[in-house]
């Protein structure tokens, strides 16, 4: 089952479409990496996602379940969140907060099973120690730490964990990634976003590129493959091939340097263009696809302008 | 939800001080009174009771009551209900709550609910503040009524205590009002001023004699008609028409504030 979909998913404000018909699917037990510079409309999903921020069009399901700012609450009772900074009653200590948010429930046995959870989360952050301590008094990276025990606190089958890492130091970071990656280990779906390259990098099983609301690359973050195939294609004669290729159906190809680059869409394939070379008379020397690696991508995105706001 | 509201209060300094600051107007009375005795042709612009407060402490509480009706009670009020959502999103918990989940009708209600219990335990806070220390000061006797009948010491601990929750319900229309501000904004004190501001000019509009179509609509309109309550017999169609406005105030707003978080987008 699909623990995380959106189907055309959009928010318009104003003008603009912060997310751009965007279509997410998130399996069960997949550590999933949600790319993307600041501004690229990541915090915007996340809060449609959680049935915060009404959707212009489209929609999420979680856990098989629609979710809707009205209601649709079935879903998010198995999820858990941490949703830009983590954020508590200052006047409160960090155990009481749990309380609180546990007791906020309306269905009893799921606060009682909350309740007697606080313990263990907090032994998992390492805030046992402070547990008795006001938030007020917290440092940055131990209210990180009290919102991921907060998040986990409801044992989720789906955690939703919005740039999970800030504000803690390096260990700490470390920490948190080792702890996702348990967790998903142990199946659960984990959807962390972050302008972090190397953090998804090092923990996710698949990453999402977002930029300007629209999903741009997906995959494994080894060998992210971009939205269409490249290929790179060296030739005795570039004008001609050039021609060749402008008869194959979605293929747009033009010349860089010594080299033609063809951008495969629709069905075209890397065989249909050799094919159409060598009918053309073309000689061709060398035929390579073009899989740009996870930080061409982001950085491409970043250079091109993609940080907004 | 309604109890987590309560627990959380419960460990506030806010609430203490507001219950400090109340309880303090029938203390401040009675000592005021004690030390200096009011002179009945220096009456002029005394608040109700309080020249009757040296022969019988049961005047302490009601005294009390009246006083901090026209300005303490709406900034409690005002305080409580505004900062409800806002103060909630102001401080990002609010994301919280409602992907705890916490369905937003029940927490806009859980607050009204929470709103209303406080101002109602902060009234009788006052009460009994004004009976204790009026007790010790001037003595507890049976109450003449406006009348000129009396009431006995039970009977008339029983008015009073009508007349708090009298004043609880007059309320309970600014409490909405509030609310429904607290849904429109990302400000607790923003949507607090406003509120304490709404009931404050519903109360000066009161006194403007060229507004008098509009008076019986005013939300404060009625606030001032316990004091039927301490006539014999009791005249009730003051309170009557103060208690429909107050109920349409509350069922209006707090539709509007319902209505109006449910198609709001969080992004506090």
């Amino acid at each position: 089952m699909t623990a995380l979909l959106a189907r055309g998913l959009t928010k318009r404000y104003g003008r603009t479409n912060v997310v751009d018909a965007l279509d997410l699917s998130v399996e069960r037990g997949e550590l999933y990496g949600f790319l993307g510079p600041n501004g690229a409309g990541k915090t915007t999903t996340i809060r449609m996602a959680l049935g915060l921020v009404h959707p212009t069009a489209g929609h999420v399901e979680l856990l098989g379940e629609r979710v809707a700012p009205g209601g649709g609450r079935a879903g998010l009772a198995h999820a858990g969140a941490l949703i830009e900074e983590p954020a508590f009653y200052r006047f409160l200590s960090g155990r009481r907060n749990l309380e609180a948010f546990a007791r906020a429930g309306s269905d009893r046995a799921d606060v009682r099973r909350r309740l007697a959870r606080i313990d263990e989360v907090l032994e998992l952050v390492g805030l046992s120690d402070a547990a008795g301590v006001r938030v007020k008094a917290y440092s940055q990276g131990m209210r990180q730490r009290l919102g991921i025990a907060l998040a986990l606190l409801g044992d989720p089958d789906i955690l939703i964990l919005d740039e999970p890492t800030n504000g803690l130091d390096p260990a700490g970071m470390r920490e948190v990634r080792q702890l996702l990656r348990r967790l998903a280990d142990g199946g659960t779906t984990v959807f962390v976003s972050s302008h972090l390259l190397a953090e998804v990098e090092a923990m996710c099983d698949r990453v999402g590129v977002l930029s300007r609301g629209r999903l741009v690359a997906e995959g494994p973050p080894g060998r992210l493959r971009v939205g269409a195939d490249r290929l790179r294609i060296e030739v005795d004669d570039r004008a001609r091939a050039l021609r060749a290729l402008a008869s194959i159906e979605g293929v747009e190809a033009t010349v860089e340097g010594r080299v033609v680059r063809a951008t495969l869409g629709g069905s075209a394939t890397a065989a249909a263009v050799n094919a159409a070379l060598v009918a053309a008379g073309v000689a061709v020397s060398a035929l390579v696809p073009e899989r740009e690696s996870l930080e061409d991508v982001f950085l491409s995105l970043v250079e091109d302008g993609g940080v907004q706001g | 939800m309604f109890r987590v509201e309560l627990a959380k209060a419960r460990r506030r300094w806010r609430t203490y001080l507001i219950a400090a600051a109340l309880g303090g107007i029938p203390v401040l009375i009675v000592i005021a009174v004690k030390l200096s005795p009011p002179t009945p042709d220096a009456s002029g612009d005394a608040p109700p009771f309080l020249l009757q407060i040296v022969r019988n402490g049961l005047f302490a509480p009601l005294t009390g009551l009246a006083v901090i009706q026209p300005f303490f009670l709406p900034l409690a009020a005002g305080l409580l209900s505004g900062d409800a959502i806002a103060g909630e999103a102001q401080g990002g918990t609010l994301r919280y709550l409602l992907v705890r989940p916490v369905s937003r009708a029940r927490l806009v209600l859980a607050k009204y609910g929470s709103a209303m219990t406080l101002l109602g335990l902060f009234l009788l806070w006052v009460v009994c503040c004004g009976v204790l220390l009026g007790g010790v000061m001037f003595g507890l006797r049976p109450l003449p009524t406006l009348s000129g009948t009396t009431l006995g010491l039970g009977e008339a601990l029983a008015r009073i205590l009508a007349a708090a929750c009298y004043i609880l319900l007059g309320v309970s229309g600014i409490v909405a009002i509030g609310l429904f501000v607290s849904t429109l904004t990302d400000s607790g004190p923003g949507a607090t001023v406003a509120t304490v501001i709404l009931g404050i000019a519903s109360e000066i509009c009161d006194q403007i004699p060229s507004l008098r179509v509009i008076h019986p609509f005013l939300p404060t309109h009625g606030w001032l008609g316990f004091t039927d309550l301490f006539r014999f017999p009791v005249e009730w169609a003051g309170m009557r028409a103060g208690l429909l406005v107050s109920a349409a105030y509350t069922a209006v707003f707090l539709a509007g504030a319902l209505v109006s978080f449910a198609r709001r987008d969080v992004v506090s």
